[in-house]
């Protein structure tokens, strides 16, 4: 069982949340991707600041022991330490800030040759997908419900309060328009694998647009509290 | 397949570059509703602002500014 585990997890992507995960999900869109590499950089140097100042703090518990060191220091104020320590932390964050700018503007880059617009709209507490490219008329677009499917109606396999009856299917590396709305309340339409979450209004409609760069099936979970069952909405595309 | 297929769909318009895309849907169904009034409903040149507007907008909408539309309380400038 375990052979079994590990052997499935180096052949297959982390596309919906595992058991005591720590990390982000693997990226299925450049969005993503940028996304966790930004995140492994200001890591990194959050991780060196961290070992600084609690450097700093453990000497200053270690070598200032009242029973080592009865006799207090009596330092009022010095000017250099002062500045330097206002400095410094300023110009840290100037920089950090660079590579997250750039991100995200790219992030609201128009793309102007996107090949299909699919709509998204949420439902207390289901979601409804149309795809309307090639109507005729008003009323002929592709459209389709989508459930979470129940705990009693799962297969063998299957994944706990993330599947659904249907699956958005979209084409992989290719550029995708979503545009999402709302029916009633406010919902949220997240897939995590592809670095999306935009919020879900009605009355109005927030476009994303993404390119999934691999084929596979990517999980989703509502995120905007909207009643009852909010924690049991889904949004699974393939 | 013998054909290649070919995806097309409303090009993203330079007029609304943001996230919000409501205005642009209910711009595209205007225009479609006055390229009809302007050059008769059999016209082919219109077919391009309904396939737009079709793909952006939302069948609820669309159906409830027909409606609208035959009550004549829609409220845009047809």
């Amino acid at each position: 069982m375990i052979v079994r585990e590990w052997l499935f997890l180096t052949m297959a992507a982390c596309d919906a949340a595992e058991p005591w995960q720590l990390g982000f999900q693997d990226a299925a869109t450049p969005m993503m991707q940028g996304i966790i590499d930004l995140q492994h950089n200001i890591f990194f140097f959050l991780i060196l600041i961290l070992l600084f100042v609690l450097q700093i703090l453990v000497r200053a518990l270690w070598h200032f022991h009242y029973q080592k060191n009865p006799v207090p220091q009596r330092i009022v104020h010095g000017t250099t330490i002062e500045i330097l320590r206002t400095i410094f932390p300023s110009i840290i964050p100037m920089f950090i800030a660079i590579p997250p700018f750039a991100l995200l503007y790219s992030m609201d880059e128009v793309v102007v040759d996107q090949a299909i617009t699919i709509k998204a709209i949420g439902h207390k507490w289901y979601r409804t997908y149309e795809y309307s490219d090639y109507n005729s008329s008003d009323e002929q677009s592709l459209t389709f419900d989508s459930y979470t499917i129940p705990e009693d109606d799962l297969e063998l396999g299957q994944s706990r309060l993330l599947e659904v009856d249907n699956r958005v299917v979209v084409p992989a590396k290719t550029h995708l328009h979503i545009i999402v709305t709302s029916a009633d309340v406010l919902h949220s339409w997240v897939v995590h694998s592809s670095g999306v979450k935009c919020d879900v209004v009605p009355g109005r409609l927030n476009q994303i647009s993404i390119s999934v760069q691999r084929e596979g099936v990517y999980y989703g979970q509502c995120s905007e509290i909207c009643g009852m069952n909010h924690a049991f909405t889904r949004a699974p595309e393939t | 397949m013998a054909d290649e297929i070919v995806l097309k769909t409303a090009p993203a318009d330079f007029r609304f570059p943001t996230t919000n895309q409501t205005r642009h849907c209910f711009t595209r169904y205007i225009e479609f509703h006055r390229c009809l009034a302007a050059k008769g409903e059999e016209s082919n040149e219109c077919a391009r602002f309904a396939k737009y507007y079709r793909s952006l907008c939302p069948g609820e909408w669309i159906e409830k500014w027909n409606e609208q539309r035959e009550n004549g309380t829609f409220p845009g400038p047809l």
